[in-house]
């Protein structure tokens, strides 16, 4: 057996697909022969993703996602449809934060981190489930966080969703596993990305002294690992969490 | 076209793998024909897109025997 990782004739689709590391994996995907949708919060941004496809000779296109409406999300599910075929590769990656200190943190912060990161991975899972049941052939691979299990001063509404989603991914492996379908959380530790960028350099410094590798990962980094698990060379993983941090945090 | 009650028995009959001689009126999806309940979910799926209808949730969880689908479907879809 060799290690062939060809996505041809699957739709693939990825929220939050205008940058980072959604940006690196909706590009993977679509390098590997998969039709894919990119999601983004604005038409322009839909557009952006779909110029970047055609750039670099990938089928498919951006489209506009708010993951917290479930309007916007049947409406999204039926465009793909409609334009392409069914997707039975899901990749929920949208994702914000709103860091404070508990104490400080506002109900706003709270819910509006709680919807976007982990409801909308439960209305975008099961809207897509029931295609990938039919098809006997689903991958669901959730972006988590390594923030979600070794805990961050003031990120505790983060962490709790990325951790949510991956005690997410458990249960719905085990619900599902008999159609073949796999769930999967890719928890990414410091990637280069406008995320990250926003930190100041002196907590840079000390990031990296806690970096086995001694560098910040880059999107594709996690994008190669996303593609794995969204290949049949992944098969046989579910219900995983893979941590790709360059060692900062081991299990 | 065939009756409700053949469509009716030849989904179930596809859905959970079983032969449609099987597919007996009062046979219990679960107890009888050996469906899990991922498997009822999927059935009731089937039956949805097969008579082009939407089952609320409360009502597909009544609808545990052949013959109960068959009555669902009749007095929803007559």
């Amino acid at each position: 057996m060799s290690l062939m990782i060809s996505l041809e004739g699957k739709v693939a689709l990825v929220t939050g697909a205008s940058r980072g590391i959604g940006a690196a994996i909706a590009d993977m995907l679509g390098s590997l022969g998969a039709t894919v949708v990119g999601t983004a919060t604005s038409e322009g941004g839909a557009e952006k993703i779909s110029t970047r496809f055609a750039e670099k000779g990938i089928k498919g296109a951006g489209m506009v996602l708010d993951v917290t409406s479930a309007e916007s999300i049947a409406g999204l599910h039926a465009a793909i449809k409609n334009d392409f075929d069914v997707p039975t590769i899901l990749v929920n990656n949208a994702g914000i934060t709103k860091d404070n200190l508990l104490m400080r943190m506002k109900d706003d912060e709270w819910d509006s981190v709680v919807e976007t990161n982990l409801s909308a991975v439960f209305r975008m899972t099961k809207t897509c489930l029931r295609d990938m049941t039919r098809a006997r052939w689903g991958r669901i691979i959730n972006i988590s966080s390594v923030v979600g299990s070794m805990g961050n001063a003031g990120q505790s509404n983060y962490a709790a969703t990325k951790a949510g989603v991956a005690g997410f991914a458990r249960s719905l492996a085990a619900e599902i596993g008999s159609r073949g379908i796999t769930v999967n959380t890719v928890a990414p530790g410091f990637i280069d990305t406008d995320m990250t960028k926003v930190l100041p350099e002196a907590q840079r410094e000390a990031l990296l002294g806690k970096i086995p590798l001694g560098r910040l990962g880059q999107p594709e980094e996690i994008a190669s690992v996303v593609a794995f698990l969204a290949s049949d060379a992944g098969g046989y993983v579910t219900g995983e969490t893979i941590h790709v941090n360059g060692g900062m945090y081991m299990t | 076209m065939s009756s409700i009650e053949e469509r009716v028995k030849k989904i179930v009959a596809e859905q959970l793998g079983v032969k449609e001689e099987d597919v007996k009126p009062e046979a219990s999806f679960v107890e009888d024909l050996g469906a899990d309940s991922l498997d009822t979910v999927e059935l009731v799926m089937a039956l949805e897109e097969e008579f082009e209808t939407e089952i609320p949730d409360e009502e597909a969880e009544k609808i545990t025997t052949v013959q109960l689908a068959m009555d669902y479907i009749k007095d929803n879809l007559g």
